[in-house]
């Protein structure tokens, strides 16, 4: 019997999520084991042509980590798209914009301002920017496009499945191979996760006040918190009520409030404006002027609440108003491929 | 761009509460007094029921301006559901700021079942406010929704699901293909 095809691939992602695939441990033998691993940028020494040679839908499965910002991630998605019976978008970059998302905050143009030209480590040299073809005497150099905006993996492409986290849980991976080589895989489009809360498995929920009411927010350097006491309760925020869970509750078990990586349960449309809801609904003030002092003390709203999700937001990303008073940032979905 | 041949009408989506400011809203109607038309009301059981999403929601499917109608402080059918209103708004409308979107597009408002007049004036304002403002125009949204489905490994005996690419609706999930920018 052949062994299933899979394939791991990153697009603009850190590596975390690669670095969870090994953390598979002793595992991740079991997982060579059962599967053939046909294309594994990081760790293993096939070409781009290896994957183009294979036959459509012949890989099994492809586990695609990072948003979506070049053209070259594009493409690469694309085609792993088209080798993949099920592609699985892995890891909250990938599901939900994640960390390399917040870019959506600033328009492409002030991002390549800033790095070629205007950041203290950048000296002003010739302002020369890379361009995307370049003749030198050798030939023809090429770089990627540098899309308007940041995407998630279901933007650009039809994912089957969702592996949350960042990076998504060793327990999470190692239930989602098995799933996927035992044939045993859920309605399309699910997330491979459980469906509730963090709160359910946090080790301090007991500690959980009902009618739990926040004076006065405060931020993980302000304050050294007590190590059993839900972190809510201390005035932290913590995104465990609107984030789902099975992570195991690692961050709020070593004294860290949950910034939200896990993303949604299934009932929300939109993580930020839930986690945003479940956060404002604690403050205990009850007066106009009182609760928007309260509210001040949370510094930016945006990176607290979509900081794995932006992209993946109703609003999607911020509004760009030009000089000409139209908005809109650029072209983004037009240049779809 | 054929939106100027024709002046901007701005699109305000209105959530009032069935207790005290859509009564007001009706008031206002039976009395006969005349506001802007571009306020389209939609009625909740409680201000406290605005849920941020919603706010977003209309935006994302072409609101130029949001306004919210509860009842005074004090006077909440479900003694602080307004009170929780304007918490959450209270937060929204700073995080809305950072997202480039002008303050004056969202509006929350005490009225109670007597304004009528309140209601009109309201209504009013915000939709000046609105027009001076321009269109919203947000650039055209995600074709696909944050990711749907429930189901946990192993938790899935659903071999006899839908077919790929019509995967069940779960319950509540708004769709939120965005609409062409005007």
């Amino acid at each position: 019997m052949t062994k299933p095809k899979v394939a791991f691939y990153w697009c603009a992602s850190c590596g975390g999520c690669e670095e969870a695939v090994v953390d598979l441990a002793e595992d991740v033998l079991a997982v060579v084991d059962a599967v053939d691993i046909a294309f594994w940028p990081v760790a293993l020494d096939f070409k781009v042509s290896d994957v183009e040679a294979l036959a459509d839908g012949e890989l099994a499965a492809s586990f695609v980590n990072g948003a979506i910002r070049t053209s070259e991630q594009r493409e690469m998605a694309e085609l792993l798209r088209r080798k993949s019976a099920v592609v699985v978008a892995f890891g909250a970059c990938a599901w939900l914009g994640g960390i390399p998302g917040l870019a959506n905050l600033s328009s492409r143009e002030s991002i390549l301002e800033f790095v070629y030209r205007g950041s203290p480590s950048t000296s002003d040299g010739d302002g020369v920017r890379p361009q995307e073809e370049t003749d030198v005497p050798e030939g023809r150099l090429r770089l990627p496009h540098f899309d308007e905006t940041v995407r998630t993996l279901d933007q650009v492409v039809d994912v089957d499945y969702y592996l949350p986290g960042c990076p998504p849980p060793v327990d999470l991976i190692r239930s989602a191979v098995t799933a996927l080589v035992e044939g045993r895989l859920p309605e399309k489009g699910s997330v491979l996760a459980p469906d509730v809360a963090l709160c359910a498995e946090c080790p301090r929920a007991q500690t959980k006040p009902t009618d739990l009411k926040v004076t006065q927010f405060r931020r993980p350097h302000e304050v050294i918190a007590d190590p059993e006491t839900c972190l809510l309760a201390q005035g932290l925020v913590c995104l465990g009520p609107a984030t789902r869970s099975g992570c195991g509750a690692p961050c709020t078990a070593a004294n860290m409030p949950c910034t939200g990586c896990m993303g949604p349960t299934s009932r929300v449309i939109d993580y930020g404006a839930k986690a945003l809801s479940a956060i404002a609904s604690l403050v205990a003030p009850s007066d106009e002027e009182a609760v928007g002092e309260a509210v001040d003390r949370l510094v930016d709203p945006v990176g607290t609440f979509y900081r794995y999700s932006l992209p993946a937001s109703l609003l999607h990303r911020r509004v760009e108003r030009d000089a000409a008073g139209s908005r809109g940032g650029g072209q983004g979905w037009a240049r779809r491929s | 761009m054929s939106e100027t041949d024709r002046p901007f009408e701005p699109r305000i989506v209105a959530f009032f509460c069935t207790w005290c400011t859509y009564t007001a809203a009706d008031l206002a109607g039976i009395s006969r007094m005349q506001y802007a038309p571009n306020v389209r009301a939609i009625r909740l059981m409680c201000s406290g029921r605005v849920d941020p999403q919603f706010v977003l929601a209309a935006f994302r499917d072409g609101a130029d301006g949001v306004l919210i109608g509860g009842c005074h402080p004090g006077d909440c059918h479900y003694q602080e559901g307004n009170v929780n209103a304007l918490r959450r708004f209270e937060l929204l409308r700073r995080m809305l700021r950072d997202f480039g979107i002008e303050e004056g597009r969202v509006r929350l408002e005490w009225i109670s079942a007597a304004e009528g007049d309140k209601v009109q004036r309201v209504c009013n304002e915000m939709t000046e406010r609105v027009r001076a403002l321009g269109p919203l125009r947000l650039e055209p949204g995600p074709r696909r929704r944050v990711g749907v489905g429930v189901v946990p490994v192993g938790a899935a005996e659903a071999a006899a699901g839908p077919a790929a690419g019509e995967a069940s609706e779960p319950v509540g999930v708004l769709e939120t293909e965005g609409r062409e920018a005007r």
